[in-house]
């Protein structure tokens, strides 16, 4: 099982219990298997507490899960400690501040997410080769922040702060990239902005991705495959024809009744 | 008026040898402007030896509170460690240089230890710093083999300095020379890959760890890092008062701590090098200001009162000020 080299994750039969033989026992991912293929592009959605981020969270290795088994790139990664399993995955999340660390300057930053997965020596942190080079980079975002190398991060704003760790999950190419709401904190002009540079990202480089997001537009006309969660179970699976050719119109009255979550249902168009 | 000739409080706090400082020396009654221009040179005099010797102390501080936000309270036992392994290197005969090389590597391992307990075993950070600094009590009493060990009559670092014409300037110049070597090395290791994912355990642990950075290991190796400064700084202080005493080390991190908010106050520091000279500058303003107390009249059993308080006023100022401007707007004001 998952040594398909077309398959960059393979998720098995996946399960996770919160407080275990307490009254507030809670199963948070109930039986889920799932294979992404190589250079897909997942979008997740579901309600709050569908176990959306408990999902990401067991592949990430954040939690280690109570059954079932997860390969990234044909390796089992089940049981492996995050930091172990870092250099498969590069991880976005809802909030700006966690992505980078504010008191350390930009070009510090983008240095420690080159050497993602790799050991860390005694040779100096950010050589003139390297700061040449994001430079570069960061022309990208058309920011201004190729001038601002040696700020520190806490002087950019949150969407500054989310496209610098956009550009750091990519810097090193992972197997897998997570994000989990990463334009959700963001106001609507700025969450597109990060949204289309995650566009052009994901397809200059064909990252295998899965997102979450609570805006069902982005869900819909974003990426190559849609799944909904709900209660810890894969709803629905949405791929191919069937989800290029997918409308919000649709979802909402075929899946409307497990929509319950506002929140969902009433993110203005195309924020 | 100087306080700590005789008094037995020397013990934690080294007593102020006037006859050291050849201008302060000749304290006299109050007379004239000259005599006040003497002493204020002494005050000078004895806080630079003093701030110097303590810098150790708050560059470990920085590193374990500010680099790491750990909040380490080893650090009153790995002081007493490094002044107890190095009396007890000096007495045994061996060479002082040795002995200050091994209570650093063993300040290190004291530091390690806290950050074990802290990462393995999962125990909250303070409390791993106070088991640790309770045990090490007890090690060193065990180092020592009694509470106080004097060693005027032995060959230590400073004894070649006695001799010396320009005693005080040779002496400064030799731990400033410790010290800013010291934070030159910390500044340049913390521009590292490993110390970028230092910083960044401290600043950000959840993002370091997800791009496969060990953090328990950062921790407990940051933490003996700190604990050897500490430690190179209670080896230098009990020979430069010339013993090691079990109660040297009482309300260290505090005053590092004072140090180090005079310092940030001061500089307003961002980068590491700042940070670290600051931690320096800091160490200085604070012996400034014990010195200037203790000969305004301030009492030396007072001095731990006059530290913990000068840190909570310090620490509690924003929020007081915040506090007072929230009553004021509520007022309409």
């Amino acid at each position: 099982m998952g040594y398909d080299l077309e398959k960059m994750v393979v998720i098995e039969n996946l399960r996770k219990i919160f407080n275990r033989n307490t009254i507030d026992e809670k199963v948070a991912i109930d039986g889920i298997g799932l294979e992404v293929k190589k250079g897909e592009l997942i979008t997740v959605i579901g309600s709050n507490g569908a176990g959306k981020t408990t999902l990401l969270n067991l592949i990430a290795g954040t939690y280690l899960p109570d059954e079932g088994k997860v390969f990234i790139d044909g390796r089992e990664v089940t049981l492996l400690p995050e930091h172990q399993r870092a250099k498969y995955l590069g991880r976005i999340f809802q909030n700006p501040l966690m992505g980078t660390a504010s008191s350390m300057t930009i070009e510090e930053n983008l240095s420690m997410a080159e050497l993602r997965g790799k050991s860390r020596g005694l040779s100096w942190g950010v050589t003139k080769k390297q700061r040449e080079r994001y430079k570069g980079l960061l022309k990208i975002l058309e920011l201004g922040l190729e001038e601002r190398l040696s700020d520190s991060v806490s002087l950019l704003s949150g969407g500054q702060r989310q496209c610098l760790t956009l550009l750091m999950a990519t810097l090193s190419l992972p197997k897998l990239l997570l994000l989990d709401e990463h334009t959700a904190s963001l106001d609507p002009k700025t969450a597109e902005k990060v949204i289309n540079l995650t566009d052009r990202i994901l397809r200059e480089n064909e990252l295998t991705t899965i997102m979450i997001t609570h805006n069902m537009n982005q869900a819909i006309n974003f990426g190559d495959r849609m799944i909904m969660l709900h209660e810890g179970k894969i709803q629905f699976d949405i791929k191919g024809e069937e989800k290029r050719r997918l409308t919000l119109e649709e979802v909402v009255k075929r899946f409307g009744e497990k929509l319950e979550d506002e929140t969902l249902l009433c993110k203005p168009v195309g924020g | 008026m100087f306080c700590g000739h005789s008094d037995p409080l020397g013990s934690e706090w080294p007593p102020l040898r006037l006859e050291s400082y050849p201008l302060a020396s000749n304290l006299r009654p109050l007379t004239s402007s000259l005599v006040i221009m003497d002493i204020l040179f002494g005050i000078f005099q004895i806080s630079l030896e003093q701030g110097l010797a303590y810098a150790l102390v708050a560059l470990g501080i920085v590193i374990s509170f500010r680099i790491l936000a750990f909040p380490d309270l080893t650090v009153d036992g790995s002081f007493v460690l490094g002044g107890a392994v190095v009396a007890k290197v000096i007495v045994l005969g061996y060479s002082p240089i040795m002995g200050i090389v091994l209570a650093v590597l063993i300040g290190f391992a004291a530091g390690c230890a806290t950050g074990m307990l802290n990462t393995r075993l999962k125990i909250n950070s303070l409390l791993a710093g106070i088991l640790i600094m309770t045990i090490l009590y007890s090690i060193n009493l065990r180092v020592m083999g009694r509470s106080n060990t004097p060693l005027l009559n032995y060959v230590t670092i400073f004894t070649p300095f006695e001799q010396m014409k320009m005693k005080w300037l040779s002496m400064v110049l030799f731990f400033s020379l410790i010290v800013f070597a010291s934070k030159f090395l910390t500044d340049l290791f913390l521009h590292t890959q490993i110390g970028l994912a230092m910083r960044a355990t401290g600043d950000n642990e959840q993002m370091i760890r997800t791009l496969g950075v060990n953090t328990e290991n950062i921790t407990v190796f940051g933490l003996g890092i700190s604990n050897a400064f500490v430690a190179l700084s209670g080896a230098l202080v009990a020979q430069h008062q010339g013993f090691a005493d079990i109660g040297m080390g009482i309300g260290m991190i505090v005053a590092g701590l004072a140090a180090i908010i005079i310092g940030e106050t001061l500089l307003r520091a961002k980068s590491v090098g700042m940070m670290t000279f600051a931690a320096i500058l800091g160490s200085f303003i604070y012996r400034l200001i014990i010195t200037i107390g203790l000969w305004l009249g301030l009492a030396p059993t007072d001095l731990k009162m006059a530290t913990g308080a000068m840190v909570i006023l310090a620490l509690g100022f924003p929020a007081l000020k915040k506090g007072k401007e929230e009553r004021l707007h509520l007022r309409g004001i």
